[in-house]
């Protein structure tokens, strides 16, 4: 029951009313004193920019210059090859990555559940790479799989297997990365461990008593109790992916060695296009091109694709605020 | 009798076999995953002849090299990254405690609009805001600076709120009710009970912002100038800018790595408990 909800008919006199009118009032000020920080924080960082990006979208703008312009940048948008490649490339990753990372990680989860001795080591080593800053492991990915000086090429190539030449070719840039995207499964491991863990024992012993198979356990008890964390892990791996920028930008910049020294800016998606996701479009139209406007038209498909999947999210959040607050 | 003992004697068979097969390929797994930082650290100390090579081991351990490597630029860029990221740190915790507090612990109308809102700003990709508020610093003469990632961090971090608020409501009500019987103000009450209580998720919001930021790229990307890059930037171009052998390149990305490394070996419970937090609990 919240306060406001609270109303108290008219019982005392009027003494007794003001007293609780100024109680109230010293109440609502204090809640609002703790959230000011954040009231403030949400206007100016997310109301607003939010209505401007809306704003800007419908015009042409460098910094110097505001033009109106009407729907010019969307019709650009349904032309614009460079924003095709990168919706097209951002669409393989989430459809790729995502499952990976998710059911790699439910893998070593449950892997890490069946032992017993070294665990926490393995734990541990399995958790690590996700740590590394992205930039850093991108760097050693690129190296690692480099065709001349590359240990994984030098390795492969005693045994007598050929890799391809990951992040140079274009078909297998975007696999190079998928490869990387799985290293980092840390976080999707822990939140799966913390998952199988939860799962009440007594549900496995008694299906085992009935005879029911590995399989089966896993199929009937472990997939119906994880899979609102399944979900879960899903939806934010799909947002993530849709600001997957990092990565490919620099592998793209140091596979083709070409990088932000003066007059030598790096145009993304090395090599042919084949790493352009739509944040980097959206970079690059916006702060090396300075087509602000027209930046903001592909901020705004971002938003639209992770507001939708936000909402999902938000569904599964109310269950949880609901214990609580109610 | 000896139909039930060999079927025992099977399962103890195949139990073995599991048994092997698990181990084999965590053991797999996990030399798999540590290979990429382990030739990372062995090229790190070669010559810069050999790292042209093919070789995996270094035939000289030079670790001058990451002497060499930490001169100039590279000092500047740890420097920068230093600032960028404590300074962003203790003004979210400052800013974003009182919030998680008040969500988590006071009673008021539209409370669970606030905690929506506090979700949905959370999983909003940077990109989407981002040309406006660009705007916003170029008018205010910022960019250039990476004081455009500092100063918002006074006004609250959606991440860093929402897992205090997921913390805060485990505490039972009883303490700060007591605190408050005491006559207890109710910022005495958060600072002085609530708190102490909450330092396991203190750290990790601390933790979590403070690599947040050591590892940010796109953002400083678009705005600081070169001579506030970061070490993050400053990484991304190594190879080029300075020398094309991957020899100094590794050994200055080792040093990237190596403040995480440290702190997660002195805190591997606070991070695993922060993600557990994020992603369990709701």
């Amino acid at each position: 029951m919240t306060p406001g909800s609270l109303r108290l008919p008219f019982t005392g006199g009027t003494r007794t009313g003001t007293a609780a009118a100024r109680a109230r009032r010293r109440r609502r000020l204090r809640v609002l004193a703790f959230l000011s920080p954040w009231l403030v924080g949400f206007g100016l960082f997310f109301a607003y920019p939010l209505a401007a990006t809306v704003y800007f979208s419908f015009t042409r703008y460098n910094l110097f210059t505001l033009e109106y312009v009407g729907w010019d940048n969307y019709s650009y948008l349904l032309r614009d090859d460079q924003a095709w490649e990168g919706m097209r490339n951002t669409l393989w990753l989430v459809v790729v990555l995502v499952p990976l990372r998710v059911l790699f990680g439910l893998g070593v989860a449950q892997l890490l559940t069946k032992i017993k001795a070294g665990g926490g080591v393995l734990r541990s080593i399995l958790y690590l790479p996700y740590l590394i800053p992205p930039v850093s492991a991108t760097v050693v990915f690129v190296f690692l799989l480099n065709p001349g000086t590359g240990p994984a090429q030098t390795i492969t190539d005693r045994l007598g297997i050929s890799l391809p030449d990951f992040f140079n070719e274009a078909a297998w840039a975007k696999p190079g990365l998928a490869l990387l995207a799985v290293w980092a499964v840390g976080d999707v491991m822990i939140i799966m461990l913390a998952a199988l863990l939860n799962v009440p024992r007594s549900l496995y012993e008694a299906a085992s008593i009935d005879g029911a198979g590995a399989w089966h356990r896993f199929r009937h008890i472990t997939l119906p109790t994880i899979s609102p964390v399944l979900a879960f892990s899903a939806v934010t791996g799909v947002i993530e992916t849709l600001q997957y920028f990092t990565q490919p930008m620099v592998a793209g910049k140091v596979a083709s060695g070409r990088a932000d020294l003066p007059g030598t800016q790096y145009a993304p998606g090395y090599p042919d296009g084949s790493t352009l996701t739509l944040p980097q479009t959206l970079y690059d139209q916006g702060f090396r091109q300075f087509n602000m406007g027209y930046a903001c038209v592909q901020a705004l498909v971002i938003f639209a694709v992770a507001m939708v999947f936000t909402l999902f999210l938000l569904r599964r959040f109310r269950a949880f605020a609901g214990e609580e607050a109610r | 009798m000896s139909h039930s003992a060999s079927l025992r004697a099977g399962g103890r068979g195949r139990r073995m076999l599991l048994w092997v097969a698990v181990h084999a390929t965590a053991v797999a797994i996990a030399v798999m995953f540590l290979a990429p930082l382990v030739f990372m650290a062995l090229t790190a100390v070669m010559s810069d002849r050999q790292a042209l090579s093919d070789d995996l081991w270094p035939r000289e351990w030079h670790f001058g090299n990451f002497v060499d490597v930490f001169s100039g630029d590279m000092v500047r860029w740890t420097v920068n990254s230093l600032v960028y990221a404590s300074l962003s740190t203790v003004f979210m915790l400052v800013s974003s405690v009182p919030v998680a507090y008040a969500l988590a612990r006071f009673r008021f109308r539209g409370r669970n609009a606030a905690f929506v809102v506090v979700i949905s700003a959370m999983m909003l990709p940077p990109q989407v805001t981002m040309v406006p508020l660009y705007i916003v610093w170029a008018r205010l003469d910022l960019t250039g600076t990476l004081w455009p990632l500092i100063i918002p961090q006074l006004f609250g971090d959606a991440f860093s709120i929402f897992l205090l608020r997921q913390f805060l409501v485990t505490i039972p009500g009883e303490y700060a009710d007591a605190a408050r019987v005491d006559g207890c103000g109710e910022l005495r009450t958060m600072l002085r009970v609530v708190l102490p209580m909450a330092k396991p998720a203190l750290a990790a919001v601390a933790l979590f912002q403070f690599f947040y930021c050591w590892n940010d790229y796109f953002r400083p990307l678009v705005y600081a100038d070169p001579d506030h890059w970061t070490l993050a930037i400053g990484v991304a171009t190594f190879r080029q800018a300075h020398r094309v052998e991957w020899n100094l390149t590794m050994a200055a990305t080792l040093l990237t790595i190596l403040p995480v490394l440290i702190v997660f070996f002195l805190a591997q419970r606070v991070f695993i408990q922060g993600v557990t937090l994020t992603g369990v609990k709701g």
